[in-house]
């Protein structure tokens, strides 16, 4: 059984009197351990998609099942509980709260999740240091590097381990340096056998992927496969 | 469970935290609305106990009779004080038997009049009471120094005089007023004791008066009606529960010895008691009024409450949206707002209270050292109660803004710029 499995995925938005085709038709399958890059111009349809994926929108039609469930079957608190345990976000604009620090922000999923207090520190304590922030934990956003910020979204994504990784534009606001940076911890994450979903339209980013679809007008154009050996 | 509570607390302190001049400024809504409403009550519930307590320094358990009826016929009209002369030394005696009224304790009858007085240094125009020892018990009267007439000197119309200390004041300026001689209306008294202050504010006379034996004042003084007519008796019941009692008694006993009916009875019976209820309803009906105004500064805090907390759910749409899609349920991102409204009125709450008890120390202070002595009153239950209201505002206010926290779909609110 795949890790996710869909077919025939549109999204139809209402927006007045005017019906709006995001999605007209998607098939994706996912496999457990894949590096998948979606890329496509604005409006192509991509952020739909990924919010479909991460369930934080439902289809109007077709099937989404994720690790052998049907998501359209699924409750609002059903939902909560899949993009907490499932899935890991990393947006454009990080998206930390500021007024807290780099520790407590990682700690919000497990605090969502339920776990006691002194697991919850171990873990985000753990999940920074992998990502390299061992001696920032008790810095805010606002003391932290755009670079540094998107690697503290990272361990909050990862510290649930979730099945998928879910990356809209994760280098959107970053420069090159911290580009790379990130990319190399994807590159690591996948390595030690985190499926991960990047959504961009940076030719660089999708490069990193095993695998990259491009999706225009609201399907997938083609598929084709990168080799990174080829790179 | 608990740790998710306090979990959620932690976050609404930071998140208050971090607007923290909106959250004093809310804060001070309710802060305010729950010291006037506690100051309100307390000042109220003060006025009510210095009241009673002046009242009853009065004569407690006191039942006084006066000559002349006041009633209502049923034309509707007022009669009044059918005579003044109807009291007599013989009621007096009649209430003083224990088998006619037996929940009455003791009994004073007492004339007065007005009087020019007269001491070696100067004259001072005051009241003069002829009356009986038992007086000085049934109006809780204390001497001060030297001491009572006795019922020897009332039996021998002994020309002795207690004195009450403003007279003494004014009589005496050097010494001692023990000893001294005072004329009164060209008698002359020796002066064998001076009352105590009677402490109370309501009657500015009880401090002012001149208190001879009954014998001696008919013989000497009376200036007008019979000799044996008494302008009013007092009455002491044995205690407050049998005040009621006594009243029947004495009533009954007065109609059938003047044979008269309730409808034109020739004497007007009072009691202390019923002096007590009407003041106590009247500051009862101050303090609802003025703890009802009070309450509408609550209601607006609570409206401010209200109000803060919609403005920072229309504020915080992204971060509500980022915290879904973290995994945070609907019922967390609700339970999230309402903790912040209930601690911004918790907050108020307990500021408010301690405003309140500030306020009434400084009152009472203040107060202190005019003659409107009293203490304002707040008691524990109405703090805790004013606690347990300021929370059910915070709470209810943010019920509709929690709400409409926990319906945003995430992806809206994470698009939201």
């Amino acid at each position: 059984m795949s890790l996710l499995d869909m077919r025939a995925v549109r999204k139809t938005y209402a927006t007045g009197a005017i019906a709006v085709e995001a999605l007209r038709g998607i098939d994706l399958t996912l496999e457990s351990g894949d590096y998948l890059a979606i890329m496509g111009p604005s409006g192509s349809g991509k952020s739909t998609l990924m919010h479909i994926i991460g369930c934080l929108d439902v289809a109007t039609s077709g099937d989404y099942e994720l690790d052998g469930h049907e998501v359209a079957d699924m409750s609002e608190k059903q939902l909560a509980k899949v993009r907490n345990q499932e899935i890991g976000f990393v947006f454009q604009q990080f998206n930390l709260l500021s007024a807290m620090t780099a520790l407590r922000n990682v700690e919000l999923p497990l605090l969502y999740a339920g776990v006691k207090p002194k697991e919850r520190r171990e873990r985000a304590l753990e999940a920074l240091d992998k990502v390299g922030l061992a001696d920032r934990v008790q810095h805010r956003p606002g003391e932290l590097s755009g670079g540094q910020q998107q690697r503290v979204s990272v361990a909050r994504a990862m510290v649930t381990d979730p099945a998928i990784l879910l990356a809209d534009e994760p280098t959107g606001a970053l420069d090159s340096v911290s580009t790379a940076d990130i990319l190399d911890l994807f590159d690591e994450l996948n390595a030690a056998g985190r499926t991960i979903v990047v959504i961009t339209h940076e030719r660089e980013v999708a490069e990193r992927a095993s695998r990259v679809v491009e999706m225009r007008d609201g399907v997938f154009r083609h598929v084709h496969d990168i080799e990174k050996a080829i790179v | 469970m608990i740790s998710a509570w306090a979990e959620t607390a932690r976050t609404a302190i930071e998140s208050l935290n971090a607007r923290r001049m909106r959250s004093v400024l809310t804060v001070l809504g309710i802060l305010i609305g729950i010291a006037a409403v506690m100051l309100t009550v307390g000042l109220g519930q003060g006025a009510q106990a210095s009241i009673a307590d002046q009242i009853n320094s009065l004569g407690s358990n006191m039942l006084t009779v006066t000559p002349g009826g006041s009633t209502t016929s049923q034309s509707g009209g007022f009669r009044m004080m059918r005579s003044s002369d109807s009291l007599t030394t013989q009621d007096a005696a009649l209430l003083a038997d224990k088998k006619v009224v037996p929940s009455v304790a003791a009994v004073a009858q007492a004339s007065s009049t007005s009087a020019q007085l007269q001491s070696d240094e100067t004259t001072w125009t005051s009241t003069v009471v002829g009356t009986v020892p038992a007086w000085l018990d049934v109006r809780a009267r204390e001497v001060e120094t030297g001491r009572f007439f006795t019922q020897e000197e009332v039996d021998s119309g002994a020309s002795v005089a207690v004195l009450g200390p403003t007279t003494v004041e004014e009589l005496f300026t050097r010494g001692s007023a023990v000893g001294q001689s005072v004329v009164v209306n060209g008698s002359t008294f020796t002066v064998i004791g001076v009352l105590k202050a009677s402490g109370s504010s309501l009657s500015s006379t009880e401090d002012d008066q001149v208190v001879v034996p009954f014998s001696t004042y008919a013989n000497r003084l009376q200036s007008s009606g019979r000799a044996n007519s008494v302008s009013s008796i007092f009455l002491e019941a044995v205690d407050s529960d049998s005040l009621s009692a006594a009243y029947q008694e004495v009533n009954q006993a007065l109609l059938t010895a003047h044979q008269v009916t309730s409808d034109t009875s020739d004497f007007t019976l009072s009691t202390q008691a019923a002096l007590i209820d009407a003041t106590a309803s009247i500051m009862g009906v101050l303090t609802a009024v003025l703890g009802s105004i009070a309450a509408i500064s609550l209601l607006v805090g609570g409206i401010g409450v209200m109000n803060i907390m919609l403005v920072s759910v229309s504020e915080r749409v992204r971060e509500i949206g980022l915290r879904k899609a973290l995994g945070a349920t609907p019922s967390a991102i609700r339970r999230q707002f309402l903790v912040e409204a209930g601690f911004l009125g918790m907050t108020g709450g307990a500021l408010g209270i301690a405003l309140g008890y500030l306020g009434g120390w400084l009152i009472t202070m203040a107060l202190a050292s005019t003659d409107y002595a009293m203490t304002v009153v707040i008691s524990l239950p109405v703090a805790l109660f004013a606690l347990g209201v300021s929370l059910a505002i915070g709470l209810i206010a943010g019920v509709y803004p929690a709400s409409r926290a926990a319906k945003l779909a995430p992806i809206d609110a994470l698009r939201s710029e």
